[in-house]
């Protein structure tokens, strides 16, 4: 049974098989196939149009079904590996354990932003950037820069705190716990995880840095803590709405699994605490 | 987008002088876009850092599938950025998707300075 646990709790041989095993997709490929897929439905996901992976309700079951596969790619690998989160309430400086050398190496170095240490870096030759949209083809970061911060376990207790999982108009100017757990309403969450990790993280190609995965572990795991506050709500639309993908409609790119589907993560995992 | 919106479309950009402009804010104004009262932005065209960053409407042509401008595109050194509109009439770019800014210009700025010198390379859709 997978049981994803809180990164800051791995010890130094289940770090070294979650390494491997990321270095081991990325060799053959497979990788970098996730990269791709999370950019196309970035760039194509418009508040006004078809929406399925961000700033719309189907964010969160989307991401949950991208990281299971992700997840039984790497246990294809090493069937002892499962995804870590990183609650960055708790770690959240550039000195975290998170970013030593023997895990997700550091930030990047002043001159270009190239990460230099740990298996990530480009000089250990099993790293190169591919899927990407800049010339630059070495991973890299820039944690909380001009001074960024990281969101608090209060502003996160905050958003847990909203019954209603999502409104109309279903995009990014909703209220409702979906759009402000993503950030594009209210205190900001997610979308500011991203930018103060910088580089890769910053883009549409932000599965580039490993550190993805255990960004959206945490909030898929926020997801289940807030159905365990909120045992009455659930997910919405419930049908019926245009260019949403609606409880019981089924999402690109997998066509074979609604949010509906996606509700129960015991079904596929569990965390090592409570949710 | 119905008939009716198209034909409505059509008639917001044969009745403006600047035909671009009036595009770009019927597309912003198709179901369940921003609200129609967001104005187009300017265009602008510059030299930011020792870089082109030109913007302005698009005309439809040369766009490559899965671009969401809202009839507007931008280019750095001759190369186009990916950008897009929010429904609150912010904006971001494939380079900083993450974090909302208030105009086109600002868009393109924040992308010059993220890219250090780098070009943008186009990445096809899966």
């Amino acid at each position: 049974m997978t049981v994803r646990k809180n990164q800051a709790t791995l010890d130094a041989d289940e770090k070294r098989r979650f390494v491997n095993a990321l270095l081991e997709l990325k060799r053959s490929g497979r990788y970098d196939t996730f990269v791709t897929t999370h950019n196309a439905f970035i760039m194509s996901d418009t508040d006004s149009g078809d929406r399925v992976g961000h700033r719309s309700p189907s964010f969160l079951p989307w991401h949950r079904r991208f990281l299971i596969e992700f997840e039984q790619a790497l246990q294809s690998v090493d069937a002892t590996v499962n995804l870590p989160y990183w609650d960055w309430t708790a770690d959240r400086t550039s000195r975290s354990s998170l970013w030593a050398p023997d895990f997700l190496g550091g930030t990047g170095r002043a001159r270009d932003g190239q990460v230099t240490d740990g298996a990530f870096a480009r000089t250990g030759n099993r790293w190169t950037i591919n899927v990407r949209v800049d010339g630059r083809d070495f991973l890299r970061r820039d944690l909380g820069a001009g001074g960024r911060q990281l969101p608090t376990w209060a502003e996160v207790d905050s958003v847990l705190a909203m019954e209603t999982y999502d409104t109309a108009p279903w995009n990014s100017s909703s209220d409702g716990f979906r759009n402000h757990l993503e950030g594009w309403r209210g205190v900001n969450l997610h979308n500011r995880v991203h930018v103060w990790v910088g580089g890769q993280m910053g883009t549409g190609v932000s599965p580039n840095d490993p550190v993805f995965w255990l960004h959206h572990a945490f909030i898929d795991k926020l997801w289940a803590d807030w159905q365990a506050r909120h045992p009455r709500s659930t997910y919405l639309p419930a049908a019926g709405t245009p260019n949403v993908v609606d409880l019981g409609d089924t999402m690109r790119p997998w066509n074979d699994v609604t949010p509906a589907d996606m509700l129960d993560h015991t079904r596929h995992y569990t965390f090592d605490t409570a949710a | 987008m119905s008939s009716i919106t198209r034909r409505r479309a059509l008639g917001v950009a044969v009745g403006a002088a600047a035909s671009g402009v009036a595009l770009a804010r019927s597309a912003a104004a198709a179901p369940g876009a921003a609200p129609a009262a967001a104005p187009a932005p300017a265009s602008f065209d510059e030299v930011y850092q020792g870089r082109r960053i030109k913007g302005g409407a698009s005309h439809g042509g040369g766009h490559h599938g899965g671009h969401h401008g809202g009839g507007y595109s931008v280019t750095i050194d001759g190369e186009e950025l990916h950008v897009m509109r929010n429904a609150d009439g912010t904006w971001i770019s494939v380079i900083n998707h993450y974090e909302p800014v208030a105009t086109p210009r600002a868009l393109a700025r924040a992308a010059v300075r993220e890219l250090q010198g780098a070009p943008l390379v186009q990445l096809t859709l899966a």
